[in-house]
């Protein structure tokens, strides 16, 4: 079709999210799960606790999404989607793809005992959480998953972050699953090839994806793609897959442009002072370091 | 076919003859060797079901929650602690309508810690939604697994079977556990129901200000529950001959003190009635079975024309006394308000109840002409 | 999705919050305080811009794309991101 050949970055075509729904404009999440649902397919059932999504995903009597969601509590997102699998598969409807669907907030903190049990039992499901850096639903708090130097509405200045960004990606390697990969809203067409290539492998697939929020982050709506390539062109999210926990493939080239250039776009980082910055440098030149290392 | 097995065993059986599909289980004393059965089960091919090994209780029921959801038939089994760490999900379970049915081992809430009967870790969730069986023997605890299946699946309502720590649990006795093709007569595959299902996509607990509406519909739901636990009771006797009502009582027709409790303690209480009827004195016992929910009507039917009525609670609400006291009293209230209502609370953190305690209870009743607050058997000095 | 509920009565409710409407009927262009403008002249028809939006409110229109006005917010990404320069922000009137 005429289309294809002239688009640069061809993805599936099919919705499987209604317009309508009220995400803020330039919402990075809702971005994610437009894009997860056009890799994953209509065979899908989606698992969402207290969050941005599950209030994107509308209020009764409506659903913003054209798939089955079942809303769940806060810290179930892993063992639910376990559930369900378990469900499926007794049933023999091993076909239907069993998807979870948490923030970080219900990822990193609230979620994360049951999600390493569900990744040591190595269950059948499909894990993404969306980072947005903090509670964002509720009105901006802090999470482990907010960068150092950040500001939250529980670390406003002078007392901002200061611990940096939980590992989520080491503890999940740790687990010796079959797939993690980090990805972002900003490279949309690399994101629907890592959920393609979830969707084959059976056992625990764990997703990150990098999903920028002008609300929360302060910068205004047009600027989400901007700042979501920024973070990865500048090596402070950078992009990978891991095989069984062991081996490491990278998804980008060296990171170039410089991390003040990330800081500078957003509101949430204004009073990050300068020996802060060149923490933060040294840190995203350290962990790239190990990441080459490990991907040889 | 009739078996020498404990109370938690039946659980097994029951669960492995009512053909659950998914169970999500954590270890907990006294509950353990129920869920390890079932894993046995699970493990020989004998039950055709997916048995997930959880890491808390809370993901124990959050599993059943989902897995229902989808249409399949669940079970777990917890105590104390553990059913006090499900308390979110149990709210959960009952407003989304799921048929999940629960054992629940009764045993004291820490702290301090004691791992004996005491009914206040179920009594505590009396308000989550979920209906309560409270029950005597092995032979019931199967018995009431298999009603649970078949009532929570009528009336879309959650059920918990309650078993008393080792007094039952871990006691052997005689049960008959029925052919599996009788099993099968009475209760079948679990009909359809809204699931979800990515046939005809839905998104399921939404939020919403119709609330009010859908927590009327449950109270629909549980005034139904009354007639549905009495009519497949009616037909479980006529499946397998046995029968237990939602009340069971013991020489009340012509009693003038009747003693009311549920659990194990009632089978000590018709000891000591016995004892005082050779006296001359006409007591009588009424069980209450079915806790949730409460069948006052029964209840007041029961009560008939006593004169006394003595609550002995297994449990305890801290500010206020004993709960099964408080729900016979607000019964009675309007409709034998006069009949008074003398409170004893024993047993708790499975201090053994014997029939001389009862004694003391039934002679604080007879003599005292007012029921004048709570009395405590079984303390120090 | 199948209509087999209303909100008129009690009993044609679910029996929990069973979702049975879509949002399609939410009209977010409503939040807009800037609309953007495609020049159909300038677009190369990359579908960046269609990739791009959160609202799935540009659509494939022919050989080409249409901006829908009735669920657009404005966020102004489709103009950020658009190689061509084709889309152009103003002021929303209202």
């Amino acid at each position: 079709m005429d289309r294809a050949t002239k688009m640069k970055f061809p993805i599936p075509e099919d919705e499987l999210l209604y317009s309508g729904h009220t995400a803020c404009p330039g919402c990075g999440a809702v971005l994610a799960l437009k894009y997860v649902l056009k890799g994953l397919g209509p065979r899908t059932i989606i698992v969402i606790p207290p969050s941005c999504a599950g209030t994107i995903s509308a209020p009764f009597p409506f659903s913003s999404l054209k798939i089955p969601v079942l809303r769940i509590p806060f810290e179930t997102t892993a063992i639910s989607a376990s559930g369900i699998r378990a469900a499926l598969d007794v049933m023999g409807k091993r076909d239907i793809h069993v998807l979870g669907w948490a923030g970080d907030g219900g990822t990193f903190d609230i979620g994360l005992q049951a999600l390493s049990a569900t990744a040591e039992r190595n269950d059948n499901i499909i894990y993404v959480c969306y980072d947005n850096e903090a509670y964002m639903n509720t009105g901006i708090q802090r999470s482990s998953a907010t960068p150092e130097g950040a500001w939250t509405t529980t670390t406003p200045s002078p007392y901002l972050k200061d611990t940096p960004k939980k590992d989520i990606v080491r503890i999940m390697a740790a687990h010796k699953i079959p797939y993690i990969a980090t990805a972002s809203v900003g490279y949309p067409p690399d994101l629907i090839k890592k959920v393609k290539r979830a969707k084959e492998i059976v056992g625990t697939k764990f997703i990150l994806i990098f999903s920028p929020c002008p609300t929360g982050w302060r910068y205004s709506s047009e600027m989400t793609i901007r700042i979501a390539k920024l973070a990865t062109e500048t090596g402070i999210f950078p992009l990978y897959e891991i095989e069984n926990g062991e081996k490491y493939i990278l998804s980008q080239r060296r990171p170039q442009k410089p991390l003040k250039e990330y800081f500078s776009l957003q509101g949430r980082f204004r009073n990050l002072k300068e020996e802060k910055l060149l923490r933060a440098e040294a840190k995203v030149k350290k962990d790239w370091e190990y990441l080459t290392r490990l991907a040889g | 076919m009739k078996k020498v097995i404990s109370a938690n065993q039946s659980v097994s059986h029951a669960v492995l003859a009512a053909k659950a599909q998914v169970i999500a289980a954590y270890p907990i004393t006294p509950q353990s060797s129920i869920v390890e059965m079932i894993a046995n089960f699970c493990s020989t091919g004998q039950l055709h079901a997916k048995f997930i090994n959880v890491e808390s209780e809370h993901s124990a029921m959050a599993a059943c929650i989902s897995a229902s959801v989808v249409g399949a038939r669940t079970f777990t089994a917890t105590s104390s602690q553990g059913l006090a760490l499900m308390h979110e999900l149990l709210h959960y379970a009952s407003g989304l309508r799921l048929p999940i049915v629960m054992a629940n081992v009764n045993r004291a809430l820490a702290s301090p810690f004691n791992l004996k009967a005491d009914l206040s870790d179920s009594l505590s969730q009396r308000d989550t939604g979920w209906l309560q069986f409270y029950c005597e023997s092995g032979q019931e605890v199967f018995d009431t697994i298999i009603q649970a299946y078949r009532i929570s699946e009528q009336v879309l309502l959650p059920v918990m079977v309650n078993l008393e720590g080792f007094i039952l649990s871990h006691t052997y006795e005689i049960v008959d556990i029925p052919e599996q093709s009788e099993i099968d007569r009475f209760l079948s595959p679990p009909a359809p129901r809204d699931c979800l299902n990515v046939e005809n996509p839905c998104l399921f607990g939404g939020t919403t200000d119709f609330y009010i509406n859908f927590r009327y519909k449950m109270h629909e739901g549980m005034e139904r529950a009354k007639i549905i636990c009495q009519e497949c009771d009616v037909q479980f006797q006529e499946v397998f001959g046995r029968s237990y009502g939602l009340i069971q009582s013991y020489l009340c027709e012509d009693a003038e003190l009747i003693l009311v409790t549920a659990g194990t303690i009632a089978g000590t209480c018709c000891v000591a009635a016995d004892q005082y009827r050779e006296r001359g004195l006409k007591v009588g016992v009424l069980r209450i079975r079915l806790f949730r929910p409460f069948p006052g009507e029964q209840i007041c039917l029961a009560l008939g024309k006593t004169k006394k009525v003595a609550v002995i609670d297994r449990d305890f609400s801290p500010g206020c006394g004993g709960i099964f006291a408080q729900e016979i009293k607000s019964i009675l209230q309007g409709r034998r308000g006069g009949l008074p209502v003398y409170e004893f609370i024993a047993g708790l953190g499975g201090k053994d109840v014997t029939d001389e305690d009862i004694g003391r209870v039934i002679d604080q009743t007879y003599q005292n002409p007012e029921p004048g607050g709570v009395t405590w058997i079984g303390l120090l000095k | 999705m199948k209509k087999r509920y209303s909100l008129k009565s009690l009993e044609e409710m679910p029996i929990t919050a069973i979702s049975f409407l879509t949002t399609e009927g939410n009209e977010t262009g409503e939040w807009r305080s800037q609309r953007p403008l495609l020049d159909l002249e300038k677009c190369n028809q990359c579908g960046l811009c269609w990739m791009y939006c959160p609202d799935n409110a540009i659509l494939p229109e022919k050989d080409s794309f249409q901006i829908s006005y009735k669920y657009c917010k404005g966020c102004g990404i489709c103009a950020k991101e658009c190689p061509k320069g084709a889309i152009l922000l103003v002021k929303e009137k209202r």
